[in-house]
């Protein structure tokens, strides 16, 4: 069953209601104990950097997430700011991240752009993602899914499984062998958010 | 790239759902809920909801309301009516919803916006400033009581909240509301000018090539409506409507 984690981050609700959609079972991990029934892990994040690992610090839940992600190796998508977490550190903060995928989160560039709005970088977007990306499977690429932030993860072409133009091309999807994250928010992006949270699930 | 957002605003009042002309004379149109399924099937690009009972009558969000159309949505959602405080954005993002709206609260006491900032990121907030023309050229944030900016032109407030913690600028114009017009171009001209983060423009929108010349014109930019997206024919019959994706691919490299 997918276990989404509860730490207090945000929007743990909208994701509820995409899997209740979807049928997929899934239930709330807010405990330490919770980790033994889950098999993958949904990791959300809502606002600055240094509050979501703020909140994820105190709700103790760093140690059973190592656990469960770099011993037991269960699949885990974190989405937005859960996607960030990811990396190693952040120049919006100065918590350590998970570290879970190389990587450090910057301010996206955006003085390639002729004109407003510049950040963040609000709405509709296509993306480009690897063909044979299993959690890509059957989206469609050029619809894209929506996006709502400011800063974007930086890693090594190695760890990239999709990215997007603005301003350039810039990395909105990683993976490290059991870890994924997301820069935008399947949750909210009709269909093809649904596609990509069911290939999730199906992994 | 990035596409501009077409979005349906709705109004709502004590739980219905209702249209203005002129933010006067409110009709009575549906079922809120109800919409946001509709407007889910059509696979719209966002969805305003703003609550003017609550902003009328110094109410409290209905968040049993919000919960509601939250748990309906499959794409972003941004609420504003009778927020007032950086907790209520928090509790209304912890529903799953997207983005929080504030109005009055923001020119009574702008450093709202930084806090709600703080709890609930920048990007999800959203400051929605009514303009109102004063004159050829000139336009003023309107309000009821007292504001905490020296002058109500709507340029000096569009500027301060975009260097000062809102993630989205939407201007509403009163003059424009149900009206079916057009979109004030020079309102939004002059808005745009001024701000850096996102902007939505509300208020005239009569079809789908008002929303390409807006477009056309700005690039990037955030084209709502509500009369164009509930109403339907001359006699303004109710049919809650949404053009196909084919139709909304616009050339924004104008």
């Amino acid at each position: 069953m997918i276990g989404v984690v509860d730490y207090g981050s945000g929007n743990v609700t909208a994701i509820e209601n995409a899997l209740g959609r979807l049928n997929e079972p899934y239930m709330l991990v807010a405990v330490a104990d919770d980790f033994a029934a889950a098999d993958k892990l949904i990791l959300p994040g809502v606002g600055a950097f240094d509050a979501v690992m703020g909140r994820l610090g105190e709700s103790g839940l760093i140690g059973p997430l190592n656990d469960a992600v770099l011993d037991r190796k269960i699949p885990v998508l974190g989405i937005c700011v859960g996607m960030q977490i990811l990396a190693e550190s952040s120049e919006e903060g100065a918590h350590r991240g998970l570290g879970w995928v190389p990587g450090t989160v910057t301010r996206l560039d955006t003085s390639n752009l002729r004109r407003p709005p510049f950040l963040p970088h609000m709405g509709w977007n296509a993306i480009k993602a690897a063909t044979d990306a299993a959690l890509f499977q059957s989206v469609d690429q050029d619809l894209g899914f929506y996006f709502l932030h400011s800063y974007r993860f930086s890693c090594a072409p190695a760890y990239e499984l999709a990215v997007a133009d603005y301003g350039g091309d810039f990395t909105v999807a990683v993976r490290n062998e059991n870890v994924y994250g997301v820069q935008f928010h399947p949750e909210k992006s009709h269909r093809n958010g649904e596609t990509l949270i069911s290939n999730f699930a199906k992994l | 790239m990035l596409r501009p957002r077409v979005i349906p605003s709705l109004l709502i009042d004590e739980g219905r759902l209702i249209k203005t002309l002129s933010f006067a004379q409110p009709r009575y149109v549906g079922d809120p809920i109800n919409a946001v399924r509709i407007f889910n099937e059509k696979e719209v690009d966002e969805l305003c909801v703003f609550d003017i009972g609550a902003s009328k009558r110094g109410a409290a969000p209905d968040f049993r309301l919000i919960e509601d159309m939250a748990a309906q949505c499959r794409m972003p959602l941004c609420y504003g009516g009778g927020v007032r405080t950086a907790d209520d954005a928090r509790r209304i993002i912890d529903l799953g919803v997207e983005k929080v709206a504030v109005n009055t609260a923001a020119l009574e006491r702008p450093d709202l916006v930084r806090e709600m900032g703080e709890r609930v990121g920048a990007q999800s907030v959203v400051v929605v400033l009514d303009a109102k023309q004063m004159g050829q050229g000139l336009y003023a944030v309107a309000h009821k009581g007292p504001i905490a900016f020296p002058d109500d032109d709507i340029r000096l407030i569009a500027k301060h909240f975009s260097e000062n913690g809102a993630g989205e600028v939407v201007i509403n114009s009163i003059d424009r509301d149900g009206t079916q017009a057009g979109y004030d171009m020079d309102l939004v001209a002059q808005v745009r000018e001024v701000v850096s983060t996102p902007l939505t423009v509300l208020g005239g929108a009569s079809g789908i090539e008002d929303i390409r010349a807006l477009v056309e014109r700005f690039g990037i930019i955030g084209a709502a409506a509500g009369s164009l997206f509930v109403f339907r024919g001359k006699l303004r019959a109710v049919l809650i409507n949404y053009p196909p994706r084919e139709a909304l691919r616009f050339d924004d490299s104008a």
